[in-house]
């Protein structure tokens, strides 16, 4: 009797906390769901408030097709996006396995200085600094293009992969290393050969940032980039949400801000546990 | 590279490379040196210097000395944008962790479909905050979005209601949109703090007749005091810099009464082109977040753990 009972109040339990956690999931899938789907809808029906969400005259791309009209179409500001956050990646990686690489497996006049140095400007916000920057990047004829942005991304991201980075090298033992350098590896086929295969884990994770945080970015892309042609999605869908190209068309808003969060979405799901690592160490050390 | 291999013995190795091998390093770290030395130390002496001079964008620029920083004691409209970013802070940190520590709690319990839900809670986290107010912008709209006409459409309100044309509801609009779009981040971080409690306290705090509240306040809190503060000035330091949402979906407005310091910042910078003011504002936000992380390295600094 009283085992049943227990057990009746369990289930009830798990029924409420179920119930619970699909409607706050509903609720933090709701706005993304909501947004995708209605942009499938005819221009006619984008007009109306979204209720439902799905098209209820006929699905369409009108919307996209609409968006690709505004100022230089689609396919260009989602190109500046693209170059723009694959070089961030491309370049942050790069970088970042060798100065962490660096500074694991070196020793130098000055090393813990630079560490430290390059570490600290996480504590700097870069909104503080964007301003010289732009005169620096007139200064070396980088002004208003869009590599000029990519060395900006890239420079923010270095505070976090360098960490992560060196501490990759750091949980290889140098056991490996030495056996490595008996068959003659250098310096160099030992970085490629030997350490790149262990530390992939952490250079996914610190692409995965770097991806998110260019992909993303908005004021130093606002600020840096004045040439429309130069526009980043953000900054393209912000001039057509402000009505910069006549009135606003929430129709190709949704369509835009669906194109910025896709890649985002899928990237994510496919790389969470990589997300997930990155966060965690950033949060335990 | 070939002599390094040649030689047999390790110790004659270190001998004759080690002195040289360990110079590499620097060629290794240089890139990124440049990078941060160009692209951050540069433009970092650049803004102290800058904020001496009236700097215009186009002519030659003058040595005025600290006038700039005499000047934005009277800039009442800069302080109010200060206050206002205080105020910003201080709620949506507050509504952040209302809604992170039960989310945090609520998925460190392993059970079926845990990984789903925080997949689900932290899904607006990856989309940038230009998306997410681009998206909000329009769901907030009071004739095409969802929530006025929503509330119409229920009968809640008599007509539809244009939630951004006055402070209160356009300034609790954005409260939920960043509470939507971050608490997932804020959660996985104190879910890490959660996770590094060891099991066995809880079990013994429960044999010992000690009650969930109970356990909360005497276990949970004080072992995860580090992981706390760090969720603490993530998002205080977030909230401080604000400045995506409220240009795209308020544009300062109504009445100016949202612009941010960094929102003001960028006005005096990138709109009135006074490049030396917005300089020497931008020293004043500097040190500000400075000597917030300098309070988070304190924070930190102390050993996870009871006192």
């Amino acid at each position: 009797m009283a085992q049943a009972r227990s057990r009746k109040r369990r289930i009830g339990m798990q029924i409420a906390e179920h119930s619970t956690g699909i409607i706050a999931s509903l609720l933090f899938l709701a706005p993304i769901v909501w947004t995708v789907l209605s942009a499938f809808k005819p221009a006619q029906e984008s007009r109306q408030p979204p209720l439902p969400p799905w098209p209820t005259t006929g699905f369409s791309v009108e919307n996209y097709a609409t968006l690709n009209t505004f100022g230089d179409g689609l396919w260009l500001p989602a190109q500046n996006s693209i170059y723009v956050s694959v070089m961030t990646v491309v370049l942050s990686v790069i970088v970042s396995v060798l100065a962490g690489y660096g500074f694991s497996r070196f020793r130098f006049p000055l090393k813990n200085l630079l560490f430290v140095l390059i570490l600290s400007t996480i504590m700097i916000p870069f909104q503080s600094i964007l301003t010289p920057i732009f005169l620096v990047l007139t200064k070396i004829g980088l002004h208003n293009t869009l590599t000029g942005l990519v060395c900006v991304y890239v420079t923010l991201q270095l505070p976090f992969s360098i960490f992560m980075m060196r501490n990759a090298f750091d949980a290889v033992p140098r056991e490996i290393e030495e056996a490595a350098r008996m068959d003659g590896a250098n310096n160099v086929t030992m970085l490629l050969r030997v350490m790149l295969p262990l530390v992939w884990p952490g250079i996914v994770t610190i692409a995965l940032f770097a991806f998110l945080g260019a992909w993303n970015e908005f004021l130093a892309a606002l600020v840096l980039m004045t040439d429309q042609s130069k526009f980043t999605l953000p900054i393209m869908m912000t001039a057509l949400q402000s009505g910069r190209f006549g009135a606003i068309d929430w129709g190709a808003v949704q369509a835009g801000v669906t194109v910025m969060m896709v890649p985002c979405l899928v990237l994510f799901l496919l790389l969470q546990r990589f997300y997930i690592r990155g966060l965690m160490a950033g949060a335990v050390k | 590279m070939t002599s390094i291999a040649a030689l047999s013995t390790p110790t004659r190795r270190k001998l004759v490379g080690a002195g040289r091998r360990q110079w590499i390093g620097l060629l290794y770290v240089a890139p990124a040196v440049a990078l941060v030395v160009v692209f951050f130390i540069v433009p970092l002496c650049m803004t102290a210097w800058m904020s001496l001079h009236n700097w215009p964008l186009m002519g030659a620029h003058s040595f005025i000395g600290l006038d700039n920083y005499w000047a934005i004691l009277r800039d009442t409209r800069f302080w109010n944008a200060l206050r206002f970013t205080g105020y910003y802070t201080v709620v949506v940190t507050i509504a952040i962790f209302a809604v992170a520590f039960p989310l945090a709690l609520f998925i460190e319990r392993p059970r079926p479909l845990t990984g789903f839900y925080r997949t689900s809670f932290f899904m607006p986290a990856v989309i940038g905050f230009a998306s997410a107010s681009l998206l909000w912008s329009w769901l907030l709209n009071v004739d095409s979005g969802l929530f006025s006409p929503a509330a119409f459409e229920l009968g809640l309100t008599e007509k539809k209601v244009n939630l951004l044309a006055t402070f209160q509801p356009a300034f609790w609009s954005i409260i939920a949109m960043v509470v939507w779009k971050v608490a997932g981040f804020t959660m996985i971080i104190l879910m890490t703090g959660l996770q590094s409690i060891p099991p066995d306290l809880q079990e013994a705090a429960m044999i010992d007749g000690a009650g969930p509240l109970a356990r909360f306040r005497a276990i949970t809190l004080p072992l995860m005091r580090r992981t706390l503060a760090l969720a603490l000035i993530l998002s205080v330091a977030g909230s401080v810099l604000a400045f995506d949402q409220f240009y795209i979906i308020l544009r300062g407005g109504p009445r100016n009464q949202t612009l941010t310091a960094v929102y003001w910042i960028f006005n005096q910078s990138f709109v009135s082109f006074k490049l030396g003011y917005g300089a020497a504002l931008s020293m004043i936000l500097l040190v500000i977040l400075v000597a917030l992380s300098l309070i988070q390295l304190r924070l930190l600094r102390q050993p996870e753990g009871v006192d």
